[in-house]
């Protein structure tokens, strides 16, 4: 390898092993604008008419009718737009900070303590994560909150969700990778009970952790569909069913379904900012650490 | 050796034995039961929400039963039997297999590159981790209904910038095999290559800068050094998004549904049915919940061997540097 490589760019790599080549600028350069694009060209369309948006050559710069579909999109009655929004504020929110805590928690214990059956209970979430629960525990959980009377109501989505093992399994290898074992020994030694070295050592370190599972778990919550629009009533959907409505009744309206989708993108958006900036945050500064 | 000529040190005096105080025994206690405690939420809610519908699901598998609430006849391993005779079954799977094969490896590997290069020194580089990180914020719903869109056979950009490029314009990218698997396959590596990238880069900034420093002092390229630095210290989460992969990839479903236009055929011939797609047409449109039940069992099978192949490839690849 080091034969191909001419002596001057060696001397370069000698120099600044983390320098950036003109190739690795243009291929971010092109992977940002891929990445960015798709969701630009849905504002794009959700800001024009339907004749606009089946145009060859397609428009790339904004119309004046965003407002105009908007309201369209509020008023369309059988998709109880703005409910789902709010309840899809409600239930993600509530997941995302309960995954957190208990992720936070178990990852602890799995990390940086030891007991009986550590290695067996943190195999077992690795099996279960293999499990795909969504197609396989339909109508089981279905049957189960018919009993409890919980069809329609928000309990129904939020509980479910709650169980996250990749959360655990994240956590896990966040704490081993963050917390060195001697931190939490020298807690230990000066007399810090367990839940002492969770809030005193663990926490502070593990935070950009918490911050990248908080975003996903998020993301993830907010994105699901398929059991939503099963267990609870077309007056009270989350965004993505309603969504789904709107696809169904107005399927031809693509401006109304673009317009929609990027509303129920929005609020995404807002907390990706929020979130994003305390993740790329953490992630400099383990590299200040490092 | 040497004799040793000096005078032996006294043992240190034996520690005085301190009275039993009541926070021992507490910080005992502590020490045996809050791990338990620690980890008992997630195992409370798996009992709930994760192995009573597995075990259920298993038990509904073995019998006929129908989503309606009628008679569940024990018939045993019949839908299992009927299952693997059954040829729609079968092509889910080729469909699941080549999607997730044709999203998965370029996706890890533009994931490695990317996030090598976002390593990098670079003016800005917040936004572009932001940047790369944008296709995580729209919903897979989102997704879908925007590249449905960007496929299009009569108005589709893609087929548009391909006119534009003097090639085929009119391809119908939902009609075929090859082409739905790639229309479906870049919505998946859109939406998750960033996200791994920025995984990458995390285990990236935990490996000591000095490393790098001595080898380019060794004269090693960057590249040497990516293979012998970079890739074999970040093994762990490289292992770790593979099995992530595999299971998404393998339990496909939202994306090929909205293709279809929210219909569970996955096209006029089954051109991409997922295997969750299977499920859920047998279980929610035919009714019979059995069938389904059977399948997903199935679907678990071969998780379990996807994870286990990939799991054994990637260590290698990993490990052989």
């Amino acid at each position: 390898m080091t034969a191909i490589t001419s002596p001057a760019a060696a001397e370069r790599d000698r120099r600044d092993p983390f320098r950036a080549t003109p190739l690795t600028r243009i291929g971010l350069g092109v992977t940002l604008v891929l990445s960015i694009f798709p969701i630009y060209w849905m504002i794009i369309i959700a800001s024009r008419t339907n004749s606009d948006a089946v145009d060859v050559p397609p428009p790339l710069l904004p119309g004046g009718n965003l407002g105009e579909n908007v309201r369209r999109v509020l008023a369309t009655e059988d998709a109880h737009f703005l409910a789902g929004l709010l309840n899809s504020l409600v239930v993600t929110s509530t997941v995302t900070v309960s995954v957190v805590v208990i992720s936070t928690f178990a990852g602890f214990a799995f990390a940086r303590l030891r007991f009986r059956g550590r290695k067996l209970l943190l195999g077992s979430i690795l099996l279960t994560m293999m499990v795909p629960l969504q197609q396989m525990g339909v109508v089981p959980l279905y049957q189960l909150m018919v009993d409890l009377g919980w069809v329609g109501s928000l309990k129904a989505v939020i509980l479910p969700y709650l169980l996250n093992g990749f959360g655990v399994f994240m956590m896990t290898q966040y704490t081993e990778q963050a917390v060195p074992e001697e931190l939490v020994e020298a807690a230990r030694v000066d007399g810090a009970s367990t839940l002492r070295v969770w809030w005193n050592v663990i926490l502070p370190a593990v935070r950009p952790g918490m911050a990248v599972l908080a975003l996903q778990t998020f993301m993830l919550n907010w994105n699901e569909f398929m059991w939503p629009l099963i267990v609870l009533t077309p007056e009270n959907p989350t965004v993505q069913v309603s969504i789904s409505f709107l696809t169904a009744a107005h399927s031809t309206d693509y401006v109304l379904i673009f317009t929609g989708t990027a509303l129920s993108v929005l609020p995404l958006v807002v907390v990706f900012l929020a979130f994003g900036r305390q993740i790329v945050g953490g992630l400099m500064e383990g590299a200040v650490k490092a | 050796m040497s004799v040793n000529t000096q005078p032996r040190r006294a043992d240190p005096a034996p520690p005085e034995r301190r009275p039993r105080a009541p926070r021992l025994t507490w910080s005992r206690f502590d020490v045996k039961a809050a791990p338990y405690l620690l980890i008992s939420p997630y195992f409370l809610l798996f009992a709930v929400f994760g192995l009573f519908p597995l075990v259920f699901t298993l038990w509904v598998s073995l019998r006929d039963y129908g989503l309606a609430g009628g008679e569940a006849t024990y018939t045993g391993l019949d839908n299992y039997a009927a299952l693997l005779a059954d040829a729609d079954f079968w092509n889910a799977v080729v469909n699941t297999i080549g999607i997730f094969a044709l999203a998965t490896v370029p996706q890890l590997v533009l994931a490695l590159l990317l996030a090598n290069a976002l390593n990098k020194r670079l003016r800005g580089r917040l936004l572009l981790r932001l940047g790369v990180l944008v296709p995580l914020v729209t919903s897979v719903v989102a997704v879908a209904v925007v590249f449905t869109q960007l496929y299009g056979r009569d108005y589709g950009l893609v087929n548009w910038l391909l006119d534009l490029l003097g090639l085929d314009r009119h391809i119908d990218w939902q009609s075929t095999r090859w082409s739905s698997w790639t229309a479906i396959a870049t919505m998946v590596d859109w939406r998750w290559t960033g996200y791994n990238a920025i995984i990458y880069l995390a285990a990236m900034q935990t490996i000591p800068r000095q490393l790098y420093e001595a080898a380019a002092i060794d004269g090693a390229s960057g590249r040497r050094q990516f293979w012998s630095i970079t890739l074999p210290m970040i093994r762990p989460t490289v292992l770790f998004t593979v099995f992530v992969s595999t299971i998404g990839g393998l339990t496909l479903f939202a994306e090929p549904v909205m293709f279809a236009g929210n219909r569970m055929d996955g096209g006029t011939t089954g051109q991409f049915q997922t295997i969750a797609m299977y499920i859920v047409e047998q279980g929610f449109r035919n009714f019979d919940y059995g069938y389904a039940a059977a399948a997903a069992w199935l679907l678990f099978v071969l998780i379990l061997l996807g994870v286990g192949l990939n799991y054994t490839l990637a260590r290698r690849i990993g490990g052989s540097r």
